[in-house]
């Protein structure tokens, strides 16, 4: 074994990782104004709204633990349906009283803690309904800040994260990792359950 | 051998690259300043507190030591369970007892591990259940003011979830004989302590 050349890859390691800790540059999620045009304000938007990220990470896992059809199809019509649904929120007032990302919570972590066996065609619907909400609901607020150029950014970032995700679900094979992936829909689930609690508060 | 240790630097270069491009430093707006804060306080609050410590613990060691599917079962129902106690909380609606039922749990999750004790696993998991709920009572509601309630909730369960990983790693040693005995002691150690906190409870 050469532990030289290992020390120094760990050594590399060591260094990259202190100089990334050490600019501690303050990051206000929601909305972003990145400073970089409307599409990077999007992808921001999507990054730092955990009430938008964790439903999108709990549908990709959740079609990726149905396998790889579903996987496909999510991440296709994931980006569609939440671009429809941006444009006919920026269209119409998209005021709700319904805890609407807790129900997403509750729904998506519950199904990938149960890992409930569904038809790929079920899991389709269930990420078209997703999109078309949750873009509903980011369609006024897009209409303020970054506009139909930002939802190109959502829509970009969609695609990316639920064809990585996805395609790591399906592509595990040992029984532990697919038990940490109900593990984490137990937790939105939880975490649902909660946001149900303070908004009925 | 020799690719690999000839290509860890520009692996090493391209990741430090992709963790640059995440650095916030052009998302300056917005009004939700320390929100953040929210994430940070309950990530906090399930190590605050020795009670919730041990009994998480013991939920893991306990799960470890029943073996498939109980390893897996526990941390899974836990979580949710204990939300609906803190929904519970949240939702003004009363549990009498939740200091001695918190304290019972660290008594019983530790005489379990303490005896090894097997029983079916749908008794294992309404038991851990039930203890949930007085812990998600207790706890999930302690949200100090002018935070985000999301990222509180966020931060709890997965500190939560961190000390049952915990657990399970540590009762993953009763494969050998050794660690049976000190996984035993453990759970001695964490029934006495919850005896400390049912004294205190009541007193």
């Amino acid at each position: 074994m050469n532990w030289p050349a290992i020390n120094r890859s760990i050594l590399y390691w060591i260094v990259a990782s202190i100089g990334v800790l050490c600019c501690p540059s303050p990051s206000a999620a929601h909305l972003v104004t990145t400073g970089m045009g409307p599409v990077y304000d999007g992808i921001g938007h999507l990054l730092l709204t955990p009430e938008d990220l964790v439903p999108v990470l709990a549908i990709a896992l959740y079609a990726g633990l149905r396998g790889a059809v579903a996987g496909r199809r999510t991440m296709f019509l994931l980006p569609f349906a939440w671009c429809v649904g941006g444009l006919t929120g920026s269209a119409v007032s998209s005021a709700t009283s319904i805890p609407i990302p807790a129900l997403s919570f509750l729904i998506l972590g519950g199904l990938v803690a149960a890992d409930l066996c569904m038809p790929s065609a079920a899991v389709t619907v269930l990420a078209i309904a997703l999109g078309l909400v949750h873009g509903f609901l980011n369609g006024a607020a897009l209409r303020d800040g970054a506009g139909t150029l930002g939802l190109v950014g959502i829509m970009t970032i969609l695609f990316v994260l639920v064809a990585l995700i996805s395609a790591f679900v399906v592509s595990i094979g040992k029984s532990w990792a697919r038990i940490a992936v109900r593990v984490a829909g137990s937790w939105i689930a939880a975490v649902g359950l909660l946001m149900f609690g303070w908004a009925m508060r | 051998m020799i690719e690999r240790i000839s290509y860890k630097p520009q692996m090493c270069f391209s990741v430090l690259a992709a963790l640059i491009t995440f650095l916030p430093s052009f998302a300056f707006a917005h009004v939700e300043l320390g929100q953040a804060t929210g994430f940070i306080t309950g990530l906090q609050h399930p190590w605050s507190g020795l009670d919730h410590v041990l009994a998480m613990i013991a939920v893991g060691i306990w799960g470890a030591q029943l073996g498939n599917p109980a390893i897996w079962l526990l941390p899974v129902t836990f979580p949710i369970v204990m939300s609906m106690g803190a929904m519970m909380g949240l939702l003004g609606i009363p549990l009498p007892g939740t200091e001695i039922g918190i304290a019972l749990s660290a008594i019983l999750l530790g005489a379990m591990v303490l005896g090894a004790i097997r029983p079916r696993l749908i008794i294992a998991a309404l038991l851990v259940g039930f203890f949930a709920i007085s812990h998600g009572y207790a706890h999930g509601t302690e949200l100090p003011a002018g935070q985000s309630g999301l990222l509180y909730s966020m931060g709890f369960v997965i500190a939560t979830g961190c000390l049952h990983g915990i657990g399970i790693a540590l009762g993953l040693v009763h494969r050998w004989p050794v660690g049976k005995l000190a996984l035993r002691g453990t759970g001695a150690y964490i029934a006495f302590m919850g005896v400390i906190f049912l004294w205190r409870a009541l007193a």
